[in-house]
């Protein structure tokens, strides 16, 4: 690898590393003009940077919003790539794809982002629908993207209920166990995830990353 | 023990400055710019009516109102600065008046410990029911939340079939954090209006007050604004609730989610007087700081402690009271750290004469009731209680003829000054004082007494029966809501 190569890796994955969107956009248009293949430029530049904050944040070192932030920076810089893996008819290999929604009739959303949030950076390809989904909406996103996971948040035990209508609506339309079911919220317990059949259940964002990751059967990933 | 006694902090004797008049000026000012430039969501028709009606701009796609400094300056004037939480037994009504301190039940949660299995459990109805009951029968709770969810009754209905059971368990004051939608708003206005024998005598002895949590960052739930009209309507005491947390619906500063949390808690309140000017209307706030390496609810914390003293610094600057987010350990068991976080939360919120403290029985951020936690809790309230009754000095109590009767040497316990003083110690029922060799024989410690003391309760203890006739009634207008 030439010095220069080298050089911009590094700055790439330091880019993630610090957070900065505008770099690591820019440096992701430095390497389609310097016609760097573009898969090159994610695994051995950006993913570096995704890699060492996800190590260091398991670690206890880094924070939550280092890791949000280096998430973000992340996706732009794919997004950047995007068009040019189009043109090559490549795709950056995924953990694989998951569609998250807050159920009907509830608006409480942080949580969920931030599982969506964890879930982006540890490689999965994330559609956060967002709150208020209706059984059909949610449903209908996951067929449509061919998703691995479904996963529902719930803030009220007056909406939690919402979750198994989705779950019953989903068995009856033969969906699972192809697609896996996963559950959480303020007041989701691991009683209610087994109640309703769902494929299981997190109090938090990184225990969900690792849930996920078993739902998919990459749980050493 | 007379059940009808309620022990309230008043007339205190520590004093704590936690901002400046200065800062508190600054805070609001930051807060109306925040309400005038980025504005606040209110997702109800309603709302968004009420606001444009008087003058300020509304994004109805997005939901958003701005509105310039001196509307919700002239709104907020309208707010009753006092007024009295009725209860069932009127010699256990609160006064809101900015001289006492009222503790509540924590609510709303998912899980009990049960009772006597000490196994951890869904909660039910019954659970309402029984924790009614025990809070009835303490002096240190001065009112009810509704503690956990009645999950065996139907969602469209439940938070009616929760004040029903505490009302038929207990003479307290009841108020409900877990009725957000207009039918069960409107159902729980009549049920307190035949509570209170009609529309007149519940806006002078409010049996019920409604709180309702907002949706942060500014931002607010659309049932919960319909719901907390309703109430305003009825002159049932109304309180928007921040649970603002740094770092997440909050900036990371502790100044910057005060005034986040401040503008939401003021825009739904001005809006309640807008609509129906006069309304009695409390803030209510448990800020919080999310865990820096996993964004976790944290439940307890320096920050937590720090926002439980500045909040009512906030809201004595607006004039209205306060019910102010205290207890509610993360701890997973009683423990040195809920009794940690019991202690300093409650302090630093009482030593500024919060209004109303939410609330004692939790674990688990809230999530899991034990009857230990709620007794020890209500001990630490005691603790409290009495170290802000402060040092009294004055003749009687420097002693100086009991001082001259012993001279050096000697003891006190002979003396009828001491006879006389010494009920005002205080009294502990959880604390070990016992000798080791006891303690070691035994085995035991003060979740056990605690445990017991809440059985011995439960078995024992009869509240004043609710009249048969308004039970039937309470009934019917629950039925008609689940029928919808």
């Amino acid at each position: 690898m030439s010095e220069e190569l080298e050089t911009l890796f590094k700055q790439m994955a330091q880019s993630i590393i610090d957070g900065d969107s505008d770099i690591s956009v820019e440096l992701a248009q430095k390497s389609i003009e310097m016609n760097i293949p573009p898969l090159d430029a994610i695994t051995k530049g950006f993913v570096v940077g995704v890699n060492y904050i996800g190590d260091q944040f398991g670690l206890g070192e880094a924070f939550l919003p280092e890791l949000v932030m280096a998430g973000e920076a992340m996706k732009a810089a794919v997004a950047t790539l995007e068009p040019e893996l189009l043109k090559l008819g490549e795709a950056r290999e995924t953990m694989g794809k998951v569609v998250l929604a807050t159920v009907e009739g509830d608006i409480h959303e942080i949580g969920k982002t931030l599982v969506g949030t964890m879930l982006s950076a540890s490689g999965f390809e994330v559609t956060d629908l967002g709150v208020d989904q209706p059984a059909d909406k949610i449903i209908g996103k996951a067929i449509e993207i061919g998703a691995s996971i479904v996963g529902m948040s719930a803030l009220l035990t007056t909406t939690m209920v919402r979750q198994r209508e989705v779950i019953e609506e989903m068995d009856k339309e033969g969906l699972r166990p192809k697609i896996k079911v996963m559950v959480g919220g303020a007041p989701i317990t691991r009683e209610w995830a087994t109640k309703i059949k769902a494929d299981g259940y997190s109090e938090d964002a990184v225990g969900a990353v690792k849930l996920a990751k078993d739902l998919v059967g990459k749980g050493d990933a | 023990m007379s059940h009808k006694t309620i022990k309230t902090i008043s007339d205190p004797k520590l004093k704590l400055e936690v901002l400046t008049k200065e800062e508190v000026q600054k805070i609001h000012e930051a807060t109306l710019h925040i309400i005038q430039t980025t504005g606040i969501r209110f997702p109800s028709k309603r709302a968004l009516e009420i606001w444009e009606a008087h003058g300020a701009d509304v994004n109805y796609e997005k939901k958003i109102i701005r509105a310039k400094p001196q509307l919700i300056e002239d709104a907020l004037k309208t707010c009753p600065p006092k007024y009295v939480l009725a209860a069932r037994d009127p010699q256990q009504d609160l006064p809101l008046d900015g001289n006492h301190v009222c503790l509540g039940t924590d609510g709303c949660g998912v899980e009990v410990i049960d009772i006597e299995t000490k196994e951890k459990r869904t909660s039910v109805l019954q659970d309402v029911r029984d924790i009614a009951r025990v809070a009835d029968a303490t002096n240190e709770v001065a009112f009810h939340w509704v503690p956990v969810s009645a999950q065996d009754t139907p969602t469209e209905a439940r938070g009616l079939h929760e004040i029903k059971a505490v009302w038929e368990n207990s003479t307290k004051h009841v108020q409900t954090e877990s009725i957000y939608n207009v039918h069960e708003a409107k159902a729980a206005v009549e049920m307190a209006e035949i509570l209170a024998g009609g529309k007149d005598n519940l806006r002078e002895r409010p049996v019920i007050s409604m709180m309702q949590c907002t949706a942060p960052p500014l931002g607010h739930d659309g049932g919960s604004l319909d719901a907390a009209l309703i109430a305003a309507e009825a002159g049932i005491p109304t309180g928007f609730m921040t649970m603002s947390a740094c770092l997440t619906t909050g900036p990371a500063t502790l100044a910057g989610t005060l005034t986040v949390g401040n503008a939401e808690v003021i825009a739904a309140t001005a809006l309640l007087q807008l609509a129906y000017p006069g309304a009695p209307v409390f803030y209510a706030a448990a800020q919080t700081s999310s865990d820096p390496r996993t964004g976790a609810y944290t439940g307890g914390g320096p920050e937590d402690f720090l926002f439980g003293a500045a909040t009512n610094v906030l809201s004595d600057f607006y004039n209205i009271p306060l019910s102010m987010g205290s207890f509610a350990t993360g701890a997973k068991e009683p423990n040195w750290q809920a009794g940690l976080e019991g202690s300093l939360s409650t302090f630093m919120a009482s030593v500024v004469m919060s209004d109303m403290l939410l609330g004692c029985g939790f674990l688990h951020g809230s999530r899991i009731w034990s009857y230990a936690e709620m007794m020890m809790d209500c001990e630490i309230f005691s603790i409290i209680h009495k170290m802000m009754q402060g040092i009294v000095v004055d003749e009687e109590t420097l002693a100086l003829d009991a001082i001259a009767a012993v001279g050096p040497g000697g003891h006190y316990l002979a003396q009828k000054h001491t006879r006389n003083h010494m009920r005002e110690l205080f009294m502990p029922q959880f604390l070990d004082r016992r000798p080791y060799t006891q303690w070691e024989e035994k085995g035991d410690d003060a979740r056990d007494w605690a445990l017991n003391k809440a059985r011995k309760i439960l078995k024992e203890h009869q509240p004043d029966p609710l009249d048969e006739k308004i039970s039937k009634e309470f009934e019917r207008i629950i039925k008609l809501v689940e029928k919808k």
